[in-house]
């Protein structure tokens, strides 16, 4: 693979930041028990965290290291604002669903964590690259858990009926505490440990 | 006057845990955990920033960016509350630095205690997340500093409790893989089961 490729693939699977490095997950559980809502939650974060890491790069050269923390925070706060607007202005419904939790993307360790580790050594195309592949790999695991939360807890995807509910004359039986908070939790360790016995795997 | 305080102190200390049911301060949640001692400093040091920084937002939510609310300086149809998440920000990254120099200064013996995990606290989203739910919740002045206080409280107990677990598992054998993070998000989760049992109480 070229360095590139690399760069972008590899927080996918190898270096998820959510099963590997255990970091943003907030928002992995709380965001979760709908497809729909999830999805938005997604695509805000591949742009945030994408040109959050572009443009820390691009002044990476000219930022004090004294004073780095807080220029990387008020770029992350600005483009969680614009999302922000963004949402509420357009899908004012799931904007209401996601309550806090878009405001919070800001305290997300995943883009801190990024700028730190990467945008601040790295020219820009690498570290946009890297900040979408960091993003994609949250995503992964996100719509995973939405998948089988929004199935096993409704019977349904998208807000489309999968599996008929028996209180509408169908036979499948909703388990409702795959809709509640605990679940996630369950999911989420399921994950890692799956994910980490493969990745031990390929190391071996 | 004084129940609905105690109320809204029950209320935000165990139905409606920050931690384990709105899964606020995660990640620390589960990387400082692993033992009592340490999981207990960073539970006092929530409180206390928890405490400071949620009345704080309040006041400047109500009198400088909420709709209108700078009318005392003539500027009556100014609504400022989009820029409100990076005030937000901005005042608690303030606060926990001010609270670090002050702590350094004159009580050396808490500021030892504390040691790492009070600069940590500023991308803790239990923090900015506790200031989001006030503003959201329309809290007047009072309330948000019985709010501050009960939600830290709430997820330092959270904490110290699920390191007690952790700190007996040592001697469980966790089947290979789940170990470390894995199992813990399981016992999280059994933990949240466990703190749903609070949602039948009626205030």
């Amino acid at each position: 693979m070229t360095g590139y490729g690399k760069i972008l693939f590899n927080p996918l699977f190898k270096n998820n930041p959510i099963a590997i490095q255990i970091l943003g997950i907030c928002s992995a559980l709380a965001v979760t028990s709908k497809m729909q809502t999830t999805l938005v939650m997604c695509i805000s974060v591949i742009c945030i965290l994408g040109l959050s890491n572009l443009f820390i790069s691009m002044i990476r050269k000219f930022m004090p290291s004294s004073i780095r923390l807080i220029i990387e925070m008020t770029i992350i706060a600005t483009l969680v604002i614009i999302a922000d607007q963004i949402i509420k202005a357009y899908m004012f419904e799931i904007s209401k669903q996601l309550s806090v939790f878009v405001g919070l993307i800001i305290t997300n360790c995943i883009i801190l964590g990024r700028a730190e580790a990467f945008a601040v050594n790295n020219p820009p195309i690498k570290s946009l690259l890297d900040g979408i592949g960091n993003a994609a790999g949250y995503s992964i695991v996100l719509i995973q858990v939405a998948f089988a939360r929004e199935l096993i807890g409704s019977g349904e995807l998208l807000g489309f009926t999968i599996m008929k509910p028996v209180t509408e004359g169908g036979w499948y039986t909703p388990n409702g505490l795959f809709l509640l908070a605990p679940s996630a939790f369950f999911l989420i360790g399921v994950i890692i440990w799956a994910a980490k016995l493969t990745v031990a795997k390929e190391d071996a | 006057m004084l129940e609905a305080y105690l109320a809204l102190f029950i209320k935000a200390v165990f139905i409606e845990n920050i931690a384990l049911t709105f899964f606020l301060g995660m990640c620390t949640f589960i990387a400082v955990s692993k033992t009592v001692e340490t999981a207990f400093g960073l539970g006092i040091a929530v409180v206390v920033v928890q405490t400071i920084t949620v009345p704080v937002n309040n006041l400047i939510f109500a009198y400088v960016l909420k709709d209108g609310a700078l009318s005392w300086a003539g500027l009556g149809n100014v609504d400022l509350t989009f820029i409100g998440l990076v005030t937000y920000i901005g005042v608690i990254a303030a606060i926990v630095q001010i609270l670090e120099m002050a702590l350094d200064k004159y009580v050396p013996a808490l500021y030892n205690a504390l040691g790492i995990f009070l600069p940590l606290i500023t991308v803790n989203c239990a923090i900015l997340g506790g200031s989001l739910f006030m503003v959201q919740r329309e809290y007047n002045f009072g309330e948000s500093v019985v709010y501050g206080m009960g939600s830290g409280v709430g997820w330092a107990l959270a904490i110290v409790a699920l390191a007690g677990l952790r700190e007996k598992m040592k001697y469980a054998s966790v089947p290979k893989g789940l170990d470390g993070a894995g199992i813990t998000f399981i016992v999280a989760g059994i933990m949240a089961i466990a703190f749903m049992l609070f949602s039948g109480i009626q205030l």
